[in-house]
């Protein structure tokens, strides 16, 4: 028996001595402010204060505490917790919120001992809890004490960085993650999963093993009722829920073990009777075609190939008077969100009722329905808070497992990934291998590209397709590219499934660009930045696809960053040397918001219950990026009521219209365009009832509903609901306009383009090959910053990511399967950062805006690597940089004739035999 | 009783945790830093001894004999505890442990048994001459650290006996200690290489010194040539060579470096762990 004081209260805990504390005071004393991340260590997210000092709770046998006092953030002193959830609050320091209790408790620490920290202090005391989301630059504000950044709406909600409206139980702990839903005694499924990368396999006497272990049920392919397939893009589908006779990828489940947490929980999954005869295969995109098939109707593991292709490039880069050509090659990156898959399922009459952590609430349904032989109305998915996504949530992952669980055994179900299991079975971003070549004319204007991409899909479909389209529209970057060719292949290995993971593939080819226009500004003796500008697309240019645009801020970007490009020069140049070497690096993006040449609305519905409560039904997963805010303040003005008077009724398949996934940074563009239109259609519909003009201001004053114009007042007359519970309502559906592309991917992708530009500020060592980034720049045009404070969080998150993809995250399969051999950047990797909001409105944005979440991490990586080329010379051609591949390509280059003429201008470092003027 | 996986024993003194050790072997926890993430269950496997309750085991004490760290001493002990300039190192090494969460809960003895290549303690104690302090019921013995780690994962503890502390003699509190830590993030990073150095002048001249590299082999090494090397002259980071080194290296190509890098790396490291203000004393 452990006896411990928490708050107040004292607990005698009867769970075994052993038992992790994390899970102790989660399920025990049902203090699920401790998230559970990792289970090792690596992600502090557990973080409790034992006796005033932070630990890892899930590092702690809980006899350990006897006789201590153990803080969480429920029971943490009022006074300094309040204080530091309004911080957090007025900082934007939480964005999906998963880290958020575990970086508190840090903090109080902290702050009991020193209420005024200095930055480098918050810095170590925060150092073991890392973020996958905010690039921790709010945070560390929050705990320094830094003056509130948020604003009240007044009169007008759109543009005002209000506090995120969902914001408060994700700072005061009561948020509920996949993990923390459902009953307590649901029971608990894990899955039994390939040991191999490619094997074929055969269960023994699996009736025995279940009663012998006293496990409830065990179910295989063999037991789910519907089409044994899933899969994002529905022609391609062909992933199993649970694998039939071989196991394409490590870690790729062909078993559930269901039955009481007390017995499935210890199970040792090595005695499952399960047989494997391991199979050839590959892991990598070269190997790929000449590996064993994957899929009997893709010859050469091609899963599909896209392709953009417009005038002659082969005839313009051999007129080109300048010509640079490179390889480069990515690796995998892992998503590492710190809330590993987690949810629960139980049956509510004959609807199966599934709530988990997802970005595509929707697509889950129809996913699973289909599974699971059910009407897609038989389905609902009521979407938990999300700790993190960026893309791999948009996959299934336990809902189709715990579906069938609560199906089968009638109870309720539910299934938390470990780390482990989280990495294996995740997908991932797609390695590429590229080859690209450039040309430009005598005035440093770019006149053709060829670009060649092998992406590594793994094992199945996934979004692999989107790599493939989306890359080949952006490979040119936002740059005019009169005569142009890109392919891109998604190739078909027996490594993790390659997904959507924020960039869908133009991150990579973006590093691939960016470095070829490095090369052609040192040929042409033209100042980096001045080549791109002089290349960058303006309104009214064509993209390599035919598309004429309509609103570009490139111009605008490049000019904000302009100051701080001469600064970042200038202050390299006086680095005294020694050891290390400054250098800068700039780099551009652009991006397509919305999914790629197809459909895909968003719908709103808002309504006035006859009672006076003004609802909207917001479908968009909020993962994090701000959809609850963003949403509700474009619809708040589009109707003329503030943003404080909506309640918010959340992502559920049950109650809210679809609108689609989060992702392809389409939330705030086409879910917004949809609230745009229910708010005016609703503020229409008022107003009809009255004789005013659209210029009348509403008010919603305890359930009253005026309208008054010129001095005059008029109470609306809220009538009985209809059948959706309103007295009055508009649903509102918008889909961008798009085309399909033709077989040279001419058409119109996208309605709208984001675009943005980031300077990197890095130092180098040159005998340990060390990189750090020192400070990041970055200009976006978001068309019109709905909330400017979520914004700047998009923009530090994505440079976080962005460094990472540089300098440190190599997912390798069967070896990188945890946070501490996979690493991301902690609290003291991150640079300081400059956002800047440039806002040239789109005429098909919600009130001008245009989409930015995937936008933000697109030229950070290939800044940050032609910055490492700045201070060093070396022309790195694989990512991430990781000290041992910066020393060795230092070592090949010819450095010394570099540092002699150091100067932005002669920037000269290509070997010879990459580049050259063309005879 | 037979020990089980179920087996969780907590005892409130080293002669209790000893009389169980002498039955049966157990897996010995203290800060659990190490066996926790060793495990995906949510209940440590057993059999378990936990010696955290041993208070007599935690805490560090000088004498005239030298300095005594007890087993259980935590890195946060460590890094603010008041040492003398020759445990500089060590003391580097606990701040670089993990982050604070870890420092609040590992052991100083716990990383020595569980032996990592890449354990961060292991350099700086080596620098120290650290001895190993191993009791059983049969009775007490010491082994130089560099004896007691046999291998990765490997250790000369006998499944009876307990590490109890680790001692540094008084000829080795001289000088003053230094430990760099190299990876590819700034903090929760496990080492591409790890260099220490205890380095001792004496008007203006070198008379002692120790050097050791860590996770540039199977086990963290001395250096004695490059010692031999310093020992003498002038403090001269670059009288340290490839050649006094290449015998103690041998090192992996891992996911976070290969060997080549390793060993560019060691060189520079230990000549940066050598390249630091030494107070020299007069003679």
């Amino acid at each position: 028996m452990t006896r411990l004081t928490v708050g107040q209260t004292t607990h005698d805990i009867a769970s075994p001595s052993g038992r992790r504390l994390s899970e102790v005071l989660r399920d025990e004393l049902g203090l699920k402010s401790v998230k559970v991340g990792c289970d090792a260590g690596d992600c502090g997210a557990c973080t409790v204060l034992v006796d005033g000092a932070q630990i890892c709770a899930c590092l702690t046998p809980v006899a350990q505490v006897d006789g201590s006092t153990v803080e969480t953030l429920e029971t943490a002193e009022p006074d300094l917790s309040k204080r530091l959830q309004a911080a957090f609050l007025d900082q934007g320091a939480a964005q999906c919120g998963i880290c958020t209790p575990g970086m508190m408790m840090a903090a109080m620490e902290l702050l009991r001992a020193n209420p005024t920290p200095a930055r480098a202090q918050v810095e170590a005391a925060l150092a073991g809890v890392l973020c996958r989301c905010t690039g921790y630059a709010k945070i560390v504000d929050a705990v320094a004490g830094l003056a509130p950044r948020t604003a009240r709406a007044n009169g007008h909600a759109v543009g005002v960085p209000l506090r995120r409206l969902d914001g408060q139980a994700k700072v005061d702990g009561s948020e509920v993650f996949g993990a923390d839903a459902g009953p307590p005694d649901a029971l608990l499924v894990r899955a039994v999963r390939s040991p191999h990368f490619h094997a074929d396999f055969t269960f023994g006497d699996i009736r025995t093993w279940t009663k012998d272990h006293g496990v409830t049920t065990v179910l295989t392919a063999d037991d789910i009722p519907g089409e044994n397939r899933f899969g994002v893009i529905p022609p391609l589908a062909d992933q199993p829920a649970l694998a039939e006779k071989t196991a394409r990828f490590l870690g790729e489940p062909v078993a559930l073990l269901v039955g009481e947490a007390t017995v499935i929980e210890p199970l040792d999954l090595a005695s499952f009777p399960v047989t494997w005869n391991p199979k050839p295969h590959a892991i990598t995109e070269a190997d790929g075609p000449d590996a064993p098939r994957l899929h009997d109707a893709r010859p050469g593991n091609e899963l599909i190939k896209g392709r953009v292709a417009t005038g002659d490039p082969d005839t313009a880069l051999a007129n080109s008077a300048f010509i640079a050509e490179a390889g480069f090659q990515t690796s995998y990156v892992e998503h590492a969100y710190i809330e590993p898959e987690a949810g629960v399922a139980w049956m509510e009459d004959d609807t199966l009722v599934i709530h988990a952590c997802t970005q595509a609430p929707v697509m889950d349904r129809d996913d699973t329905a289909n599974i699971l032989g059910l009407s897609k109305d038989k389905v609902r998915i009521v979407p938990t808070a999300a700790g993190g996504g960026f893309g791999a949530k948009l996959d299934l992952s336990v809902q189709p497992l715990i579906g069938l669980a609560a199906m089968v055994t009638g109870q309720p179900c539910r299934m938390v990934f470990t780390r482990n299991e989280s990495m294996r079975a995740s997908t991932k971003r797609h390695p590429g291998t590229m080859r690209a070549r450039i040309g430009a004319d005598e005035d440093g204007r770019v006149t053709a590209m060829t670009f060649d991409g092998d992406f590594n899909t793994g094992a199945y479909a996934s979004w692999g397709p989107t790599v493939a389209t989306r890359v080949p529209v952006h490979a040119s970057g936002p740059y005019r590219t009169p005569n142009y060719r890109a392919e891109a292949r998604a190739i078909h290995t027996n490594g993790p499934t390659a997904g959507a993971f924020r960039g869908f593939g133009v991150p990579q080819a973006a590093i691939m660009q960016e470095l070829l226009y490095d090369d052609l500004a040192a040929q042409c003796g033209l100042d980096r930045l001045e080549f791109r500008r002089r290349n960058a697309f303006r309104n009214g240019d064509t993209t390599p696809s035919g598309q004429v645009l309509a609103s570009v801020g490139m111009i605008e970007c490049l000019d904000a960053l302009e100051p701080h490009w001469r600064r970042a020069l200038e202050d390299a140049a006086r680095h005294p040397g020694g050891s290390t070497r400054r250098g800068v690096g700039i780099a551009s993006c652009w991006y397509g918001c919305g999914n790629t040449a197809l459909p895909n609305p968003s719908t709103i519905r808002i309504g006035i219950t006859p009672e006076g409560r003004l609802c909207l039904h917001q479908g968009a997963t909020d993962i994090g990026q701000g959809a609850n805010t963003v949403i509700a303040q474009i619809a708040a003005d589009a109707l003329g009521l503030p943003v404080e008077t909506f309640d918010l009724i959340g992502p559920d398949t049950g109650v809210t219209p679809d609108c689609g996934k989060t992702s392809a940074s389409r939330q705030t563009f086409i879910t917004g365009r949809a609230a745009e239109a229910a708010g005016k259609a609703l503020r229409a519909a008022i107003l009809r009832q009255t004789n005013f003009s659209d210029d009348a201001l509403l008010s919603l004053d305890a359930c009253r509903l005026t309208a008054s114009e010129n001095g005059q007042t008029q109470t609306i007359e809220l009538g009985p609901a209809n059948g959706a519970g309103y007295a009055l309502m508009a649903e509102e559906t918008y889909d961008p306009p798009t085309t399909a592309l033709d077989e040279n991917g001419q058409g119109t992708p996208y309605a709208l383009y984001g675009f943005g530009a980031q300077i990197a500020e890095v130092e180098v060592d040159m005998t340990l090959g060390t990189t750090r980034v020192l400070k990041m720049t970055a200009a976006h045009d978001v068309g019109r910053a709905i909330n400017p404070l979520l914004a700047e969080g998009q923009i530090e998150g994505g440079i976080a990511q962005g460094l990472g993809l540089a300098l440190m995250e190599e997912f390798l399969p069967g070896q990188t399967e945890n946070l501490h051999d996979y690493l991301i950047p902690t609290v003291g990797d991150m640079p300081e950062i400059t956002s800047i909001l440039i806002e040239k409105p789109d005429p098909e944005g919600p009130m001008g805006a245009k989409g930015l979440g995937e936008h933000v991490l697109i030229p950070t990586a290939p800044a940050i690597l032609n910055a490492i080329r700045h201070a060093t010379g070396a022309r790195l051609t694989k990512a991430p940089a990781l000290p041992h591949r910066v020393l060795a390509t230092i070592r090949e280059t010819e450095f010394d004739a570099y540092s002699a003429t150091k100067s932005d201008t002669d920037f000269g470092t290509v070997p010879a035999s990459e580049t050259g003027r063309t005879p | 009783m037979q020990n089980s996986k179920d087996t969780y024993i907590r005892p409130a003194t080293l002669e209790e945790a000893l009389q169980h050790l002498e039955k049966e072997p157990f897996s010995v926890a203290a800060g659990c830093t190490d066996l926790l993430p060793a495990t995906e269950r949510k209940v440590l496997p057993g059999p378990v001894l936990d010696i955290s309750a041993i208070a007599s085991l935690r805490g560090i004490t000088a004498g005239p004999d030298g300095v005594t760290i007890g087993a259980t001493t935590t890195w946060s002990d460590l890094r603010t505890a008041d040492l003398p300039p020759a445990f500089n190192g060590l003391r580097q090494a606990a701040a670089e442990v993990g982050a604070l969460q870890i420092q609040n809960r590992g052991t100083i003895a716990g990383n020595l048994c569980n032996a990592s290549p890449a354990a961060d303690g292991v350099p700086p104690l080596l620098t120290l001459d650290a001895e190993v302090e191993l009791a059983s019921k049969a009775g007490t013995r010491r082994l130089p650290i560099g004896d007691f780690i046999v291998g990765p994962r490997q250790t000369a503890r006998l499944t009876d006996e307990l590490v109890t502390a680790i001692h540094i003699p008084a000829r080795a509190t001289n000088g003053t200690g230094n430990f760099l830590k190299l990876g590819a993030r700034k903090y929760l990073v496990i080492s591409i290489a790890m260099a220490a150095a205890r380095i001792e002048l004496t008007d203006g001249i070198v008379t002692d010194a120790a050097l050791a590299l860590g996770a540039c082999g199977p086990v963290a090494t001395r250096l004695p040539e490059a010692e031999a090397a310093l020992t003498g002259a002038p403090l001269d980071p670059r009288r340290i060579t490839d050649d006094h080194l290449a015998p103690h290296l041998s090192p992996i190509d891992d996911m976070r470096a290969d060997a080549d890098y390793r060993r560019a790396a060691a060189l520079e490291l230990i000549r940066r762990t050598v390249d630091q203000p030494v107070e020299s004393r007069a003679a």
